[in-house]
């Protein structure tokens, strides 16, 4: 089966800056794959890179077995932590926005018979992640939970290939981390997504992820500390989802956090 | 005792504290007048209400038998017309200028150090040169307006739309937004309540210019009006028409203020204060 993602031999650099090196992962469609690593590690260069934000200096990448366009696009949706939904349109047009970009190109305006469809689609998607009673509010209405519900809602309404996460419950209080958790594992069955998170919160990568991604520095050189990148030091495939202890060498790297 | 800082006046205390400055400065004026007429009853520097009131009267409700039109009324038309001409063409500018350097790197790199290199020319100084340029039409004066307020306006809104999170930049491409759509569909109507506030603190230094150059070259306007007058130390004249110029500016601040509250409700908070 072809990977839905792949990184083959990617390395990121500036200058004399190894942020990534050596890199090679193949993402499985209909994964939920967790990318965890110390701070500073290189974690949301993978996202940068899978967005096309950011050009490997070396190696390719993949989406779907084609190279990925070198900018943003429909194809790879994202939720970042924080300012991902629009603040100047109500819940309803913020989910509306993606049906609106792929219609009306010019307009951006949507009217009749697509109009009532893509709105249908964005109730369906609002219900699900729970927002039906607030389609009128502004984001500054809502809490951080629920703008991150939203965000997530107009992310699944393009269909991504891929959703990217950035650390998107890290600004949340416990409790509504949680529910947020369910409802993310809810809409993955649901939709048979692929997703790639990255997080700094181990057991939520454990909790959420089918497979881990340990992000780290393999060769250190205290006289040169950006001589070497990160790479993939650990990976953990989840069979069956066990949800069991956290593997000792990951402990021990949150630890040095 | 309660420290200074945290004493606040309260709903009626409010009002009579703002009011009473007012009210003493009117005394103040009041007496003033009162005293220099005792001594010279043709004085011509403090005017009484009762010869501002007949000069009101004929400024306002009187036709110029010359022109055939009430001074007041021809005045501020003309004047409202050269600034709403030149704070609108602003505006319009502005929003090009400012969502171009604002979202588009090529546009910043191209246009950015020419809007400064701008912005930093005091336009008072061009004045002449738009004399000699346009001639001593409405054209000089609308131009100095909009050459004094628009780099001003440029920078603020660029920076503004620069500083939308990337994030919701990428995120909107995420969705399949294309350069237009983010820019119409997104900074667009951010920028918006930004621009409003730009004009309101641009209407300022937009009078200052209008005046300045209806001062210099003009035949009709409130500028006009009041260099006019000065020759004779019509002071009666002067200052109902200063009073004026000051309500006019305050009505065209709350019509925007009012505009953007209703029209970007997103951007104020629910309190009113933004």
């Amino acid at each position: 089966m072809t990977p839905a993602l792949s990184f083959r031999n990617v390395w990121v650099e500036y200058g004399d800056h190894v942020v990534l090196e050596k890199v090679s992962l193949d993402v499985a469609p209909g994964s939920f794959v967790s990318i965890v690593g110390p701070s500073g590690a290189g974690k949301s260069t993978f996202l940068r890179l899978a967005l096309g934000q950011e050009a490997p200096s070396r190696g390719e990448i993949l989406l779907d077995g084609q190279p990925i366009p070198a900018e943003p696009g429909p194809d790879r949706g994202v939720v970042f932590q924080r300012y991902s939904v629009f603040p100047h349109m109500t819940v309803l047009q913020n989910v509306m926005f993606g049906a609106r970009c792929d219609q009306a190109p010019f307009t951006g305006l949507l009217t009749g018979a697509k109009r009532r469809q893509a709105k249908a689609e964005a109730l369906a998607i609002l219900e699900q992640v729970g927002l039906s009673a607030s389609l009128k509010a502004f984001p500054r209405a809502l809490s951080g939970g629920m703008q991150q519900r939203l965000a997530i809602a107009q992310a699944l309404i393009t269909r991504p290939r891929i959703l990217l996460l950035d650390e998107p419950f890290g600004a949340l209080d416990p409790g509504v981390r949680l529910d947020m958790h369910e409802l993310i594992t809810g809409l993955w069955r649901e939709h048979g997504l692929t997703i790639l998170m990255v997080t700094h919160d181990i057991k939520e990568a454990f909790k959420l992820g089918t497979r881990v991604i340990a992000v780290d520095k393999r060769r250190h050189d205290p006289h040169a500390p950006q001589r070497y990148g990160s790479t993939a030091v650990y990976d953990f495939p989840l069979d069956d989802k066990q949800k069991t202890a956290i593997p000792r060498e990951i402990a021990a790297m949150a630890g040095e956090v | 005792m309660r420290r200074l800082l945290n004493a606040r006046p309260r709903g009626g205390g409010r009002l009579l504290l703002g009011l009473l400055p007012i009210a003493i400065l009117v005394l103040v004026y009041l007496v003033a007048s009162q005293a220099r007429h005792a001594e010279n009853p043709r004085d011509k520097i403090l005017p009484t209400p009762a010869a501002m009131a007949q000069s009101i009267q004929i400024m306002a409700l009187q036709k110029d038998p010359r022109t055939d039109r009430i001074p007041l009324v021809a005045d501020t038309q003309a004047s409202l017309t050269r600034l709403g001409i030149a704070v609108g063409a602003a505006a319009a500018t502005t929003l090009v200028l400012g969502l171009s350097i604002g979202l588009l790197p090529y546009a910043r790199a191209g246009l950015g150090p020419l809007v400064a290199t701008i912005s930093v020319i005091p336009p008072i100084a061009v004045l002449p040169i738009l004399f000699i340029v346009f001639g001593l039409g409405e054209t000089a004066k609308i131009v100095l307006i909009f050459v004094g307020i628009t780099p001003f306006m440029v920078r603020d809104l660029a920076s503004h739309v620069a500083a939308i999170p990337e994030e919701q930049i990428v995120k909107a491409q995420t969705l399949g937004a294309s350069t237009w759509l983010v820019a119409l569909q997104v900074a667009l109507p951010q920028a918006m309540p930004r621009l409003i506030d730009s004009v309101r603190f641009s209407l300022g230094p937009a009078w200052v210019f209008l005046i300045s150059a209806e001062a210099i070259a003009s035949d009709v306007g409130l500028g006009y009006r009041i260099f006019l007058v000065r020759r004779y130390l019509a002071m009666d004249i002067i200052l109902p028409y200063v009073a004026w110029i000051s309500l006019l500016a305050v009505i065209i601040d709350l019509l925007l203020l009012t505009w953007s509250r209703t029209a970007f409700r997103w951007a104020h908070a629910p309190g009113g204060r933004r």
